[in-house]
Parts: structure tokens; C-alpha cells; sequence
């Protein structure tokens, strides 16, 4: 579904991304994890053409991301996005945050939109509050937005960039089980999360990343349980020390 | 009170001119690449530092004769008032949109990076970008510099008195010369741009109350 190749880049001199190479299967849910400032929320932001490469190659779906590949709107239409800070836009209401790139980008009927909006929004559980504003909403429900907001487009990808580092402890779960259900359900998903029991339990593979290298891949349980670099080893004795 | 109908005129043209240019030139200026944004630097540069009456000399004076001798001399040969109207329609308003484009611009640039990031990944071409997400939170942060504005533009209209459009202070002027009642033709005209001022300041009020959002005080753009 995903197959990452080589791929490099750089801010100037400072290269945040060295040489990576990944595969991620349909229906796979990949975690990425790893020290901030290690290149994985570039990384990640690399698969939907929202960070441009210096060099390699990504495939999506069939769809060829290269240095020189400058045109993205086709790619970004199957692949979803979740932001940490959710960045809905705040002049809409929830209904029209999640109906407006349906009938601008995809140039769906408003009646069509509305109900597919409907019932994603039904299934965040956020039925109650569709008429409001995100302003009024909770960081957890905001996020839930966001995520029926990538959703309907009916992506085949799902790409999570840190979705639940800028929520309050009590609304993460919120947005966890979203993400679980959508897992459960066979959506091919990438995640930056720092999530480590999220990682343990949902994910089918993790990627550690230290300095812009993928240093270590892994199926989740052995990731956690025997991880084979130094670095990762290091890393997990510090997060999971409490 | 004919000139108070011209002052009118005058500073609802520009303005529609000054808020169209305004935005086109305040969006090229926030594009990523290419030679807009530079273009459009070089028209607030150029428009912004030029006194306005200078500017107003310029189109009455200057541009029929840059202009080939045909077009100039029907430039030239239009009937008062619009030999005055027309040139100081096009100064006031294209003067007013390199004020009102740098406040387009530090309103999008105002907003999270992260808006633009989440418009792209859904899928939206820049211009739909710009006109579904960025403009209309652009607009709220900057209305109430926007008031300002629309306030002055009733005020800068009296320049064009200058180039012979007998608007609001020029009529002033005439009933002064004429009668040498000056307290009192000076009087009213200061009463008449007060009350149009406070009328300008109450439209705009409105509109910023109408287009604040729920559970945004200042309707900023932050969730």
C-alpha cells in the first residue's frame, strides 16, 4: 500500500530525514515512534506530499511521489490526515467542516455530503453536536471532528500525526478508541503517537526513529518486549520508566 | 448639499475598488512562490509611499499624457464632473488598496500554519483554500483595522477637491467664497463627515457583531 525508498531530506544543512526505506500492507497499522526531533512527524508528512523530498521515492496506492512530482491533489484525496493540534477550521460549523471538502474537492451532492457526514459524525460519537463550533467543543471532540473529517473522503490511507499530544490525560482515550475501532475495521493506518500501550495493543508493526534514520523495525509485541538497537532500548527505558 | 452626494459616491466606489484590489493584492503577497508576491510588494511599496495628493495630481495630470494622444484628449474632454470624478475614483481606490492588501496579508499570516496544511491534505487547490478557509478568517481577525479604514476613505475624499471635484469641503469653499459665512459653511460640512463617520463606524459594527463566531470573543483563529 505504502512503500517508502530511500527517501532524504533537508532543512539547509540540518538533514532530517536520512535514506529511510519502509513498506507498510493494506489494512496494516503502523506505529511510529521514537525521540522528538527524529524526523516523524516529517516522515509522515512526507506520504501525502505535505513536506516535499530532496531525494527516493514513495509509492501510495499507485500513485508515485518524487522530488520532481509537484502535482498531489489526486494522492491526497485517498490519503487522510490527522493533525495534533486538529486544526479544524473554526468559521464552520462541525456538520461544515466535515461536508466541505466533500463538495468542493470531491463535488459530492450537499444531500450526499450531509449524510455521509451524519454518520461518521454518529459513529465519533459526536451526534449531539454537530451544529456547533469547534470552539465550543472539548480538545477530545475537536479531535473526533477531525478524524470524521479525514474520514470523508473515504481515504485508504489514514496518516496520525501525535493526534492525542495536545489533549488533556482524560479525553485521549476518547480519541484512542476512535482509532481502535478504525483499526478493527481494516483501515490501513499510520501513526506518530507517543501512545505506547496503543502501540502495544493496535498496532501490527512499530518504527523507531532516532535522528532521522529508521533505526529499528518490528512487530509491536517484540518491539516492546526485546528491542534489538541500543537506542530504542534507551528510549523505552526512559518513557516507560513511571 | 450635491457635494455631500459626490464625497458618497467617491468613497463607496473606491472602497468597492479598494477591497477587490486590496485582496488580490493581499493574497499574491502571501503566495509561496513565483513572481506575484514580489509584483504585489512593489504595488504597496509604490502606492502607500506616494503622498496622496500626489497620487491625485498623477491621474489627473500625469497619466492622460503617458496614455496614446487619442485616449488621453477623451480623458481629457470628459465632462465635469467625471473629468474629476473618474480619476479620483481610480486614485482613491487603488491608494486604499495597498493599505487594505498589507491587512489582508497579516491576516493570513496571522492564522496557524497548520490551516493551510489541513486544507491541502483534504484535497483543496489553492484557490479554494484561500476562498473557503483562509479569507474568511483572515476577514474576521482583520475587521476592525478594516473600520478604520473605511472611515478614512470618507476623509481622504476631500483631497480630491484638489483636482476640481466640488465634493463635500469644496462646496464648503464655494459657499464661503460666496457668502463669507465661514463659521457656518465650515460648521455644517465638520458636523456632515462627523455624522457620516459615526454612520460608517456603526455599519461596520454590525457586520463585525454578525460575523463573530460562537465562543470566540475577538474571533480569533486559535480552536
Amino acid at each position: 500500500m505504502i512503500e517508502i525508498n530511500s527517501v532524504s531530506k533537508s532543512y539547509g544543512s540540518f538533514q532530517v530525514l536520512k535514506n529511510c526505506s519502509a513498506s507498510i500492507a493494506r489494512g496494516e497499522v503502523v506505529v511510529i515512534c521514537g525521540p522528538s526531533g527524529s524526523g516523524k512527524s516529517t516522515l509522515i508528512k512526507t506520504v501525502n506530499g505535505l513536506e516535499t523530498i530532496d531525494s527516493g521515492e514513495i509509492n501510495v496506492g499507485g500513485f508515485r511521489l518524487a522530488p520532481e512530482v509537484t502535482n498531489v491533489a489526486a494522492l491526497r484525496r485517498s490519503v487522510g490526515m490527522v493533525f495534533q493540534s486538529f486544526e479544524l477550521f473554526p468559521h464552520l460549523t462541525v456538520l461544515s467542516n466535515v461536508t466541505i471538502a466533500q463538495t468542493k474537492v470531491l463535488k459530492r451532492s450537499k444531500a450526499a455530503a450531509e449524510e455521509k457526514a451524519r454518520s461518521l459524525l454518529a459513529r465519533v460519537g459526536l451526534s449531539a453536536h454537530i451544529a456547533k463550533h469547534p470552539a465550543q467543543l472539548s480538545g477530545g471532540q475537536q479531535q473526533r471532528v477531525a478524524i470524521a473529517r479525514a474520514l470523508a473522503l473515504d481515504p485508504e490511507v489514514m496518516l496520525f500525526d501525535e493526534p492525542t499530544s495536545a489533549l488533556d490525560p482524560e479525553m485521549v482515550n476518547e480519541v484512542l478508541d476512535v482509532m481502535t475501532g478504525l483499526a478493527r475495521q481494516g483501515m490501513t493506518m499510520v501513526c506518530v503517537t507517543h501512545e505506547m500501550g496503543f502501540a502495544r495493543s493496535v498496532a501490527n508493526r512499530v518504527l523507531f526513529m532516532d535522528g532521522g534514520e529508521i533505526v529499528e523495525t518490528a512487530a509491536a509485541a517484540a518491539f516492546f518486549d526485546a528491542p534489538r538497537s541500543e537506542r530504542a532500548k534507551a528510549f523505552l527505558a526512559k518513557i516507560l520508566k513511571h | 448639499m450635491n457635494g455631500l452626494g459626490w464625497t458618497l459616491s467617491l468613497a463607496l466606489g473606491a472602497w468597492t475598488i479598494a477591497l477587490i484590489v486590496g485582496t488580490l493584492v493581499g493574497v499574491a503577497r502571501t503566495l509561496p512562490r513565483g513572481i506575484l508576491p514580489r509584483l504585489g510588494r512593489v504595488y504597496v511599496e509604490t502606492f502607500r509611499n506616494i503622498p496622496l495628493l500626489v497620487q491625485m495630481f498623477f491621474w489627473y495630470f500625469v497619466l492622460p499624457e503617458l496614455l496614446p494622444v487619442r485616449v488621453g484628449m477623451a480623458i481629457k474632454q470628459m465632462d465635469p464632473p467625471w473629468g474629476s470624478f473618474v480619476p479620483a475614483l481610480i486614485c482613491l481606490g487603488l491608494f486604499t488598496a495597498a493599505r487594505i492588501a498589507e491587512q489582508v496579508r497579516a491576516g493570513i499570516q496571522a492564522l496557524p500554519s497548520g490551516q493551510m496544511q489541513a486544507a491541502s491534505a483534504l484535497g483543496f487547490g489553492q484557490g479554494n483554500m484561500y476562498r473557503l478557509i483562509l479569507l474568511p478568517q483572515a476577514f474576521r481577525i482583520i475587521l476592525p483595522t478594516l473600520t478604520n479604514e473605511f472611515m478614512t476613505i470618507f476623509k481622504n475624499t476631500s483631497v480630491a477637491l484638489t483636482i476640481g471635484l466640488v465634493e463635500l469641503t469644496a462646496t464648503a469653499r464655494e459657499i464661503n467664497e460666496n457668502t463669507f459665512r465661514t463659521f457656518e459653511a465650515f460648521g455644517v460640512v465638520t458636523i456632515v463627515y462627523l455624522v457620516i463617520a459615526l454612520l460608517a463606524w456603526q455599519i461596520m459594527h454590525r457586520i463585525e457583531r454578525a460575523a463573530q463566531l460562537p465562543a470566540l470573543a475577538g474571533g480569533g483563529a486559535r480552536p
